[in-house]
């Protein structure tokens, strides 16, 4: 049971045109900022948000011009959406109901699902009664009552705080784990797409900017966005070699390139001097403070100069600094942690 | 408190508590219990409750669709639709009684026809008082409905959707529990409409005891015979009211 879907939808100040394909049993996350067109196209796929252009295919029928109810599509939706009139049971057993099943079977095939996410006892409590998590996993259950041929969740963990969010998030990857047809899952957040996800679709303005497995996308940004979700420092520039310059900084790579490039670096690999350090460092410039903030356990400083740079230190280094904004520094970057990559 | 607003805010009041305070204060209270079971009080609130619940059914089997298709669907001229609609909220029912008998009285447009195919005539007969009562009360069953679907979230429709069902079970199964409150807010409120409608009954339907004679009819005719009896039916029409307002208090006069 697999997804290949090309999704246009055009508004009057806003473009969707993406194209997305998702495997059986696989986890495809859309990754985006808001607004960039995520659960347009969630709801292009459901069919509750008309296309203005493109097609749906599942396992290679075209399914665009099916109304909602008759493509077989499970939706989680972001709020969940449960009836609130109904019990947890009954919300369960509603799709089964709406395939042509008796009343007593639907209540048997969603009792086994209420089971299978841990809600058994929890059957006859009103969803207005459930807990986030709780109201989470019976609205996955619901979708997966319908034995879909495509699974959608749209911000699946959204809604909850942030110790039922790493719970549930387990909880959810080992749900579509067990899951056998494709799965796509929109989130703007970068750690949920991380771990639930196979492969990420990441997009941007209406549009696909960049795929791959979380690993690939983690180590190769290509845009700005998806640079600072996974923490990383980026730049655009002319490889030459062992070289990339980008602007008036010359960077050192390991890699060794010619023609446009990626250069990328986390926070870490920079340090920050109040004189030119000894010796000579490559990878070396002088850039202006911005501002600084509380990054964990370090010190996350923002830089500006011929390029914009975010630096971690230790407290205790910032200290010895004594960081203010419109200071002047030298900032280093070890050519050892700089990776490069073609653009 | 500026005395501007107060003083005019206590003549208000007194002038809608008064006439009902002067109603309980004239009551034969030594009386009612003889007069109460008077066969021709029977007969009128018997009439007057049976007449106003199926005027009620019969709005809500077609307001609730009417309400539907003004909230859910973009139908060109739905405004115009809407405006008409409510035509019969401000209309004065003696109008409402004398466009009933232009249309379904026997030589109305669709009376004639009525009358000649299936030999049915409304006018003047029981019939004839749900028709009039319907007339006048089903725009606030459509208004109140109407509300309540705009209020209501569509996207739990779409989730029904979603999980395979057609849109008469989206309808059946998940919107109309939804908006229940609303619908029973609208009947209630239809009903007390019904109960009271005296203009387009006594101009459309006639005024024959046992047969068209409703309560408020009822009450008009006894002022002139026998004051008494008509402050009684009054009495009774007053805690018919009062006990619909108390049902409703939660969703109307306690939504401060």
């Amino acid at each position: 049971m697999s997804v290949r879907a090309h999704l246009v939808v055009e508004r009057p100040a806003f473009r969707l045109d993406v194209r997305i394909a998702a495997a059986a049993g696989e986890v495809v996350a859309l990754l985006g900022p808001n607004g960039a067109g995520k659960t347009t196209a969630l709801r292009g796929l459901a069919g509750l948000t008309p296309l203005s252009g493109g097609r749906v295919e599942l396992d290679g029928a075209e399914v665009q011009r099916l109304p909602p109810e008759r493509r077989r599509i499970g939706v989680v939706f972001q709020d969940y959406l449960l009836f609130p009139h109904l019990s947890a049971l009954d919300n369960v057993a509603f799709g089964p109901r709406c395939q042509g099943l008796g009343k007593a079977a639907a209540r048997r095939v969603a009792a086994e699902l209420l089971d299978r996410v841990g809600l058994a006892g929890h059957a006859h409590v009103r969803p207005g009664r459930l807990s986030g998590g709780q109201a989470q996993r019976v609205a996955l259950a619901r979708a997966l009552a319908v034995r879909p041929r495509l699974l959608l969740l749209d911000e699946p963990l959204a809604a909850l705080d942030a110790h039922t969010r790493l719970e549930i998030r387990a909880e959810l990857r080992r749900h579509l784990a067990g899951f056998d047809g494709a799965t796509i899952l929109v989130t703007h957040d970068a750690l949920d797409a991380m771990v639930l996800a196979d492969r990420l679709v990441v997009i941007e303005n209406g549009a696909v900017v960049q795929t791959g497995t979380p690993s690939e996308i983690a180590r190769h940004p290509r845009t700005d966005y998806v640079a600072r979700l996974v923490g990383l420092n980026l730049y655009r520039g002319e490889a030459d070699g062992h070289h990339v310059v980008v602007g008036d900084v010359r960077f050192s790579s390991v890699e060794r390139l010619t023609g446009p490039a990626f250069v990328a670096f986390p926070p870490s690999a920079v340090a920050l001097y109040r004189s030119r350090p000894d010796g000579s460092p490559r990878n070396l410039w002088r850039a202006v403070i911005d501002g600084i903030e509380r990054h964990g356990d370090n010190v996350r400083v923002h830089l500006h100069g011929p390029i914009p740079l975010l630096a971690d230190v230790t407290p205790s280094a910032a200290a010895d600094l004594d960081l203010i904004p419109g200071q002047d520094v030298w900032a280093a970057v070890k050519a050892t942690e700089t990776h490069a990559y073609p653009a | 408190m500026p005395w501007p607003l107060l003083v005019p805010a206590l003549a208000g009041l007194a002038f809608l508590v008064l006439p009902l305070a002067g109603l309980l204060v004239r009551a034969p209270w030594a009386t009612l219990p003889g007069r109460l079971a008077e066969p021709r009080v029977l007969e009128a609130l018997r009439l007057s409750l049976v007449t106003a619940t199926i005027a009620t059914a019969v709005c809500l089997l077609l307001g609730v669709p009417l309400a539907w298709l003004l909230a859910r669907t973009t139908l060109p001229g739905r405004r115009l639709l809407r405006a008409l609609v409510t035509v019969p909220l401000v209309l004065p029912p003696v109008v409402g009684g004398v466009a009933l008998l232009l249309v379904l009285g026997r030589r109305g447009l669709a009376g004639q026809w009525l009358y000649d195919a299936f030999g049915v005539s409304l006018p003047f007969t029981t019939t004839g008082v749900v028709v009039a009562e319907a007339f006048v009360a089903m725009p606030f069953l459509v208004i109140a409905v109407e509300g309540a679907l705009r209020a209501a979230d569509q996207r739990y429709e779409e989730a029904a959707a979603t999980l395979g069902a057609s849109r008469w079970t989206v309808f059946r199964r998940v919107t109309l529990p939804m908006v229940a409150p609303g619908v029973v807010a609208g009947a209630v409120l239809c009903w007390a409409r019904a109960l009271g409608e005296f203009g387009a009954t006594i101009t459309f339907a006639g005024n024959f005891p046992g047969r068209t004679q409703t309560m408020p009819l009822a009450v008009y005719l006894a002022l002139e015979t026998d004051p008494d009896a008509a402050i009684v039916l009054s009495l009774v029409l007053l805690a018919v009211s009062v006990i619909v307002l108390a049902g409703l208090r939660d969703r109307w006069v306690g939504a401060t």
